[in-house]
């Protein structure tokens, strides 16, 4: 962050200060310490009663890493470098009280040698906040010194030393964490009714099944930082009072698979799982299971038949898995995500978690969203990627700051969120901050966190009709509504694309969505039509178009377009006529050609191929 | 290894954070290479292998290689993060051996970074 840019964040964050204190929170800062200078600093404010006049402020990273931790006085521009703890209380009383600045601690950044940017500058990175992916790209994932070195384990001892059991479970309730596997209920409520549940053993699982298509969080965290989740299960099983825990991962992550094992053999070794860990008498040990490839199995009591060694189809869920889980024990099952928050919980405090996030959970735990969430980001932008951003952020950041906008000059149509059982959210809603229930609200959710982008080229039936085919393959088939109904869906949808829809076809596909969503055992199909429901609700001209025009206005489905050359943009150049695979394109070089209909099949080679815009799709 | 106790991690940690600083004296430079499924697909294997054979060949003995995970920016991969002593960070990405190459010889020998392979110097923001 350069100094203009501490001024224009100071001004977003006025409150009558005269002095902001803008301390680097970047990664390398926070390893050189930069926290324990913010405790520091704001004890020393405190003693000289200078806290209302005097804000410390914790900043993106200023590309001084190797000065850091840095500081900035603002508004004078100071820059203080390498402090440490021990410097704070003179320079707390010369320059914040007597308003002299300490030479000795002073910086002056050289003049720029090179025009390569910020990190905090990068669009991508500048909004992002990494509480779940704080060691990212900068620990050995299979060197378990290495997450110690970044505060690892230190909240596994504070709890296991300092905290009982339920004091660990409190902290997590007034933190306001919420299930990021999508489910988004509260952490310290489950726990505490799993600590109460009557029955022994107790179970502490880890749903690392992540089925979203192109979602990737939790894979992500468990190959580049597989110690924390660990930790956060250790802490999970002394809140509940289980010694045995389970990571359900799935086959297709090997990577992964073999990061996670490496974590547990190390963790062993130290002691960290096993018997009585940290001499404290707690034992606590974790097993890996592998999930074979089906997309139920990310559902809780599908999860735990599938572990058990039945069919992975889900129950009912009147009788929730936190009192009658595995093995008809109690059992506490979190995400990979949840679990890689919990260390961080426990260490930096509930206060300084609910200072990150929307609303206000100190009376009811569902009153916000708090803390971070990661998303995959993909689709149709520039900068795909993992992102993790402060909650409430709006949509519009995330695609256009983060994701850099929609590639090819293409105009953005809606963004898809909460996977298959997610729904779209249209342009008009892209200042909608993003959180569990302003996404709930708009007919979508959070989910696990996949979040793709859709341009102008994208048809929302073809959309709905990709995730609900996804979704019956994915059916376990227990129940009727979600067996039949999924597939009588398809096929109404099958229709819209073909063009041989009815005029009440939208009305009945509308119908039996709702009677779906009714109706189906578990949340796999009680939310499976919302792909259908929230196309409809927000482009339904576009399934009207279908049904009563014949048209396909986003030039997708084959039935409904054809293909023909713009005479005035085509210049004749043969490569459209070269590539077609059904040779039927006609024309004579320098002049301009045609496609001949009844014979071309539509397979958008020729527009791919020409490189004057000419081929035309209506 | 031992079983640890309470305050075997702040030995711990101070060891290794010596061994991973630079600023300690662990090295002059530090070579990230970004290996999640991501990086590893893009061909970070191949980036992995040449850094060390480039490693080798300069006869250097301050040079640390390293691996980490996924820097998030999976769209950019394979990157990695360039750290001299005294100086920010630096990331790299869209790389292939002949990029790879030329940052060896110019940033990680001489010191010059080269801006047109180069993402951004600097961290991201934690916590």
């Amino acid at each position: 962050m350069s100094a203009l840019d501490s001024k224009a964040e100071m001004e977003r964050r006025p409150g009558g200060y005269r002095m902001h204190l803008m301390l680097c929170a970047g990664t390398g800062c926070v390893s050189s310490g930069s926290y324990k200078i913010k405790e520091a600093l704001e004890h020393e404010l405190a003693r000289h009663d200078l806290t209302k006049e005097v804000a410390v402020v914790m900043t993106g990273c200023n590309g001084f890493c190797a000065q850091g931790p840095v500081m900035v006085v603002m508004p004078d521009e100071i820059f203080y470098q390498r402090l440490s703890v021990k410097d704070v209380p003179h320079l707390v009383e010369e320059h914040m009280l007597k308003g002299r600045p300490v030479e000795k601690l002073m910086y002056t950044p050289p003049a720029e040698k090179t025009v390569v940017p910020k990190m905090s500058e990068i669009g991508f990175f500048g909004k992002q906040r990494l509480l779940a992916l704080r060691n990212r790209g900068l620990i050995d994932p299979e060197v378990i010194d290495e997450y110690i070195a970044r505060d690892g384990y230190k909240a596994l001892a504070r709890a296991l030393s300092k905290m009982k059991p339920e004091d660990v479970v409190k902290e997590m309730t007034a933190s306001g964490l919420r299930g990021r596997g999508g489910g988004g209920f509260p952490t310290g409520v489950k726990w505490k009714t799993c600590r109460e549940a009557p029955g022994k053993p107790k179970y502490v699982v880890c749903n690392a099944d992540e089925g979203d298509p192109g979602a990737y969080m939790d894979r992500s965290i468990i190959e580049g930082d597989p110690h924390s989740v660990l930790e956060g299960m250790v802490i999970a099983a002394y809140a509940v009072g289980s010694s045995k825990g389970y990571i359900y991962i799935r086959h297709e992550y090997p990577l992964a698979l073999e990061r996670l094992e490496k974590a547990i053999e190390d963790a062993r070794e130290y002691g960290l799982l096993g018997k009585n860990i940290f001499n404290t008498g707690f034992d606590f040990d974790v097993s890996i299971h592998r999930g074979a490839g089906a997309f139920v199995c990310g559902e809780s009591t599908a999860l735990m038949a599938s572990m058990e060694g039945r069919p992975g189809e889900p129950r009912a869920k009147y009788i929730h898995t936190v009192e009658h889980g595995l093995w008809d024990r109690p059992t506490n099952l979190n995400n990979v995500e949840t679990y890689a928050n919990v260390p961080l919980i426990i260490l930096r405090g509930a206060e300084w978690f609910t200072s990150i996030g929307t609303g206000d959970v100190s009376e009811n735990p569902w009153g916000g969203s708090k803390g971070t969430k990661v998303f995959s980001l993909v689709g149709k932008v520039h900068n795909t990627g993992l992102v993790e951003v402060p909650m409430g952020i709006t949509l519009k950041e995330i695609v256009f700051d983060i994701g850099g906008g929609i590639p090819k000059g293409k105009k953005f149509k809606a963004v898809q969120t909460g996977g298959p059982s997610g729904g779209v959210i249209p342009e008009d809603l892209l200042d909608l901050p993003v959180d569990f229930d302003q996404l709930t609200k708009v007919g979508s959710m959070m989910g696990s966190g996949g979040m793709i982008v859709m341009d102008e080229t994208d048809c929302m039936v073809d959309i709905a009709r990709y995730f609900i085919d996804f979704l019956i393959g994915e059916s376990c088939g227990k129940c009727l509504p979600c067996r039949e109904g999924l597939t009588q869906i398809s096929a109404l949808l099958n229709d819209i694309c073909n063009g041989e829809a009815k005029e009440d076809t939208i009305e009945l596909l509308e119908e039996l969505s709702n009677t779906v969503k009714e109706c189906s055992l578990c949340a796999l199909g009680g939310s499976a039509p919302n792909p259908v429901l929230s196309t409809l609700r927000y482009f339904r001209d576009e399934y009207e178009a279908h049904v009563r025009d014949k048209k396909c206005p986003a030039g997708v489905c084959k039935a409904l377009i054809t293909y023909s050359i713009d005479p005035e943009k085509c210049t004749g150049c043969m490569i459209c006529k070269k590539n077609c695979p059904q040779n039927a394109i006609f024309g004579e070089k320098k002049k301009a050609h045609t496609i001949q209909t009844d014979l071309c099949i539509k397979c958008g080679i020729c527009r791919d191929m020409c490189t004057y815009d000419a081929v035309v799709v209506r | 290894m031992p079983r640890l106790k309470i305050e075997d991690l702040e030995r711990i940690s101070e060891q290794q954070k010596k061994a991973m600083s630079l600023r300690a004296g662990a090295g002059r430079v530090k070579i990230t290479v970004h290996m999640g499924t991501c990086g590893i697909s893009a061909g970070a294997r191949k980036i992995m292998s040449q850094v060390m054979s480039c490693v080798e060949k300069s006869g250097a003995s301050d040079i640390i290689v390293t691996t980490s995970g996924c820097a998030g920016f999976c769209s950019r991969e394979p990157m990695i993060t360039v750290e001299i002593i005294e100086q920010a960070p630096v990331k790299y990405v869209d790389l292939d051996e002949k990029k790879l190459n030329r940052i060896f010889e110019e940033h990680v020998m001489k010191g010059n970074i080269i801006e047109e392979y180069a993402l951004a110097v600097g961290s991201e923001r934690a916590l």
